[in-house]
């Protein structure tokens, strides 16, 4: 099952590695990362997407918590949360095709932020699975470049994750 | 306020963290931290000859008094020979700082002359790290890192220390934090106690049950804790092989060590049990055999200060997270308060099947190995001969292989912090400066090292230093011929096709080894004469000794878990199984 971990991380020299490093030398998936400092310089806020069984999502928490430079974990798949993710899109875009990716862009309401003469660089954002849709709605469109930051997230309501 | 170099500052705040003795190894970006050490005389620096064995030592130092070790290191080959080390106190949860040196920081990612990236080599093998940037922050690290390394789950911590930072010429305030707080780490002191009342009524309603205590109830001080709760209760205790000491190996309610190379009683009980006490203990694949297997109808309560370990490899009912003697201590009162009584007839009854089960298979029951005779020396009488010698009150670090075991199963351990050994990374070549560390703690008490003639050879250079710091340790040789371990699985699983386990007429002349480093060799090959020569060796209080006691090379290690099986799926011999 995929699950969305967000990690409040001291903002020191090496903390980022010992997080990746955790996930490799333990055998852990990570799909998608992202990391950057919070509104407190000293603290950073790490967001990432892994899959696995309840045990292993325990474990993975549990060991995430046992690293010093981690502040607080949670895992806001547990919770009713907001996730989003930014992705740039480079596509060809000429002829026929110019119009109908321009008329694709709106359905999902993207935006396009680089018009070439042959090409579009299309800026997307939401859900993982928007994304993805987006992709594939492009049908035979040919794709020259895709940049995605990973997802990131919070908790709906008044819950934080805080110190 | 007093200003101070780097240099001077680093050994400063390594007294002020209470250390007294640094085991360490010089070179190039330590130059001006080794010149601090000549010019003080509070910390004992302890010259050793490999890295490695450096860090061995302050980790057996470590096990044997309950305080932090402490290494120094240089850069490079220095920081990469520490690493099995370093490695080897991870896995058995050692408090211990090591402190390497780094080049210079203007330097670093240049891949200068023994340039190492010691944050990122170190980082698998340690509770934490920290690089020292500027010699103001080398006190604070300091306290940080031996405040890390001896809380909570205790753990190796190193410290990187770039040469300018130690630069004679730039003089810094120095002052050594009283207190250390870190909003990150703030390891548990309590147990939850609606945990623990539900652990006390299953506790008390077991009709089989086992108290298995780990190395964690040594590494937290909770010998006396458990001791008076398993007497309060009369329930079974076994130990596993980095616990054994935790309950005294002599006592009656002990049923001996558990897991692969457990005893019948302690395995069966455990697969028979209906409740099961784990405290400090983390289920690994040496204690469960297949864990799907695992102790079936079993209900467990595990007791550990490292949340992580609960539940990792094994389903638990009831978890608590909290040091193993409050833990512990917690429970006991409980039950004397409300004076909570056991199932006294099932619990007679179940010490009747643990004993019927010693009777038929235990190893302290009868001899269940071909006695020695003439010059057919077991190793397990050279265990039993050990215990009779030194009166069972030894040190004993252990080195590793099938000696390691047959020490493990056969001198009874009475008291904690007594064996040292290396359990969870196994690494051979620790015994010998392990029993070093051990002798400097205790510069009075028996230290003993029990090897084998193949891991003796892996710090076999520390001799030397032996007699530098007069560390009068015995050296005892478990003479098979053979990296016998290995070879005991080749018998058993590949047709005794002894690939690479044997050395060819190779090995040395241990007798003239000892002799070549002025130390005292004895070499036995016949059994009515080894207690006599043990008897000499230890008299000799002041000397090192290596005993090269040879034995019979065809011995197995039993019992020994049929694997993949249940707790109760044994080898008690070469050719009787349970
Ligand atoms: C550094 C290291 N390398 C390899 C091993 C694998 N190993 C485990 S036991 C053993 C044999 C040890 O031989 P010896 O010290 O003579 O002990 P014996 O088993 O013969 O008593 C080996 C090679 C190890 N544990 N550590
Ligand atoms: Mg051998």
């Amino acid at each position: 099952m995929r699950r969305l971990i967000s990690v409040l991380l001291e903002n020191e020299p090496g903390s980022l590695s010992r997080v990746v490093g955790l996930f490799s030398q333990r055998g852990y998936n990570i799909d998608s990362l992202s990391v950057a400092p919070t509104e407190d310089e000293t603290l950073s806020r790490l967001t990432l997407t892994t899959r696995g069984n309840d045990h292993k999502i325990e474990q993975i928490t549990k060991q995430l918590n046992k690293l010093i430079d981690v502040v607080k974990v949670i895992d806001l798949s547990e919770d009713t949360h907001i996730e989003r993710e930014l992705m740039l899109l480079k596509v060809r875009a000429s002829g026929a095709a110019r119009a109908e990716i321009k008329r694709c862009v709106d359905i999902f309401r993207g935006q396009i932020v680089d018009v070439g003469p042959v090409t579009y660089v299309v800026q997307i954002s939401g859900e993982s699975a928007k994304l993805d849709a987006f992709i594939e709605a492009l049908g035979d469109a040919t794709i020259l470049e895709v940049v995605r930051t990973g997802v990131c997230g919070l908790m709906r309501g008044e819950k934080s994750l805080k110190i | 306020m007093e200003l101070l170099s780097g240099g001077d500052i680093l050994i400063r705040a390594l007294s002020d963290a209470k250390v007294k003795h640094l085991w360490g190894y010089p070179g190039g970006a330590a130059l001006h931290i080794y010149d601090a050490i000549f010019r003080q005389d509070k910390l004992n620096h302890i010259l050793m000859r490999h890295e490695q064995a450096a860090v061995h030592a302050a980790d057996a130092y470590a096990r044997a008094t309950g305080e932090v070790g402490a290494a120094l290191v240089t850069s490079g080959p220095g920081a990469t020979n520490a690493i099995t080390g370093i490695a080897t106190a991870y896995m058995d949860s050692i408090p211990l700082v090591v402190i390497s040196a780094q080049v210079p920081q203007e330097k670093i990612g240049e891949d200068a002359f023994q340039e190492i990236d010691m944050m990122g080599i170190c980082r698998p093998t340690v509770k934490h790290s920290y690089m020292v940037k500027r010699p103001e922050d080398i006190a604070e690290t300091i306290a940080k890192a031996f405040y890390i390394a001896s809380t909570g789950r205790p753990g190796p911590v190193v410290v990187d220390v770039p040469k300018d930072v130690t630069d004679p010429n730039n003089k810094v305030a120095y002052k050594f934090p009283e207190k250390v707080k870190l909003r990150s780490y703030q390891p548990t002191t309590r147990g939850h106690s609606g945990q623990i009342k539900r652990a006390v009524n299953l506790l008390m309603s077991a009709k089989r049950p086992v108290i298995y205590s780990g190395g964690g109830v040594v590494l937290g001080n909770a010998s006396e804790q458990l001791i008076a709760l398993a007497r309060q209760l009369n329930y079974p205790v076994t130990n596993t092989l980095m616990g054994l000491g935790a309950f005294p190996g002599t006592d009656r309610q002990f049923i001996g060590m558990l897991g692969m190379h457990g005893t019948f009683e302690a395995n069966t009980a455990m697969h028979h049990a209906d409740v099961i006490l784990a405290v400090g203990a983390r289920f690994d694949d040496r204690v469960t055999n297949a864990t799907d297997r695992f102790c079936p109808s079993a209900k467990i309560i595990h007791i550990d200060v490292d949340p992580s370990s609960i539940a990792k490899t094994v389903r638990v009912d009831i978890p608590i997270v909290g040091p193993c003697d409050v833990v512990l201590a917690d429970m006991l009162e409980q039950i004397e308060s409300a004076q909570l009584p056991t199932d006294g007839p099932a619990i007679g009854e179940w010490w009747q099947q643990i004993d019927e089960w010693r009777e038929r298979h235990g190893i302290y029951t009868a001899s269940r190995y071909t006695p020695s005779t003439g010059d057919n020396i077991k190793p397990q009488d050279v265990i039993k001969t050990l215990h009779k010698v030194t009166k069972g009150d030894a040190f004993v670090a252990s080195d590793v292989g099938q000696h390691q075991m047959f020490a493990a199963q056969y001198y009874l351990f009475d008291k904690p912090r007594r064996w040292i050994n290396s359990g969870g990374l196994g690494t051979m070549g620790f015994g010998l400066p392990a029993a070093m560390g051990a002798q400097m703690a205790h510069p009075d008490a028996t230290v003993v090292c029990v090897t084998g003639e193949g891991s003796i050879q892996m710090c076999i250079q520390e001799l030397a230093a032996c007699t530098q710091h007069q560390l009068p340790v015995k050296i005892i040789i478990l003479n098979n011929q053979a990296l016998g371990m290995v070879k005991q699985w080749q018998d058993m699983q590949y047709g005794s096709r002894y690939s690479h386990v044997l050395y060819e007429d190779s090995l040395p002349d241990f007798v003239k080894l000892a002799e070549a480093y002025g130390h005292v060799g004895m070499k036995v090959d016949h059994y009515d004469e080894l207690e006599s020569r043990m008897e000499e060796c230890f008299a000799l209080k002041d000397r090192v000794v290596i005993m090269d006691i040879s034995v019979d090379h065809h011995e197995h290690v039993y019992p020994m878990h049929v694997a993949p099986g249940s707790m109760r799926d044994m080898w008690l011999s070469k050719t009787e199984r349970t």
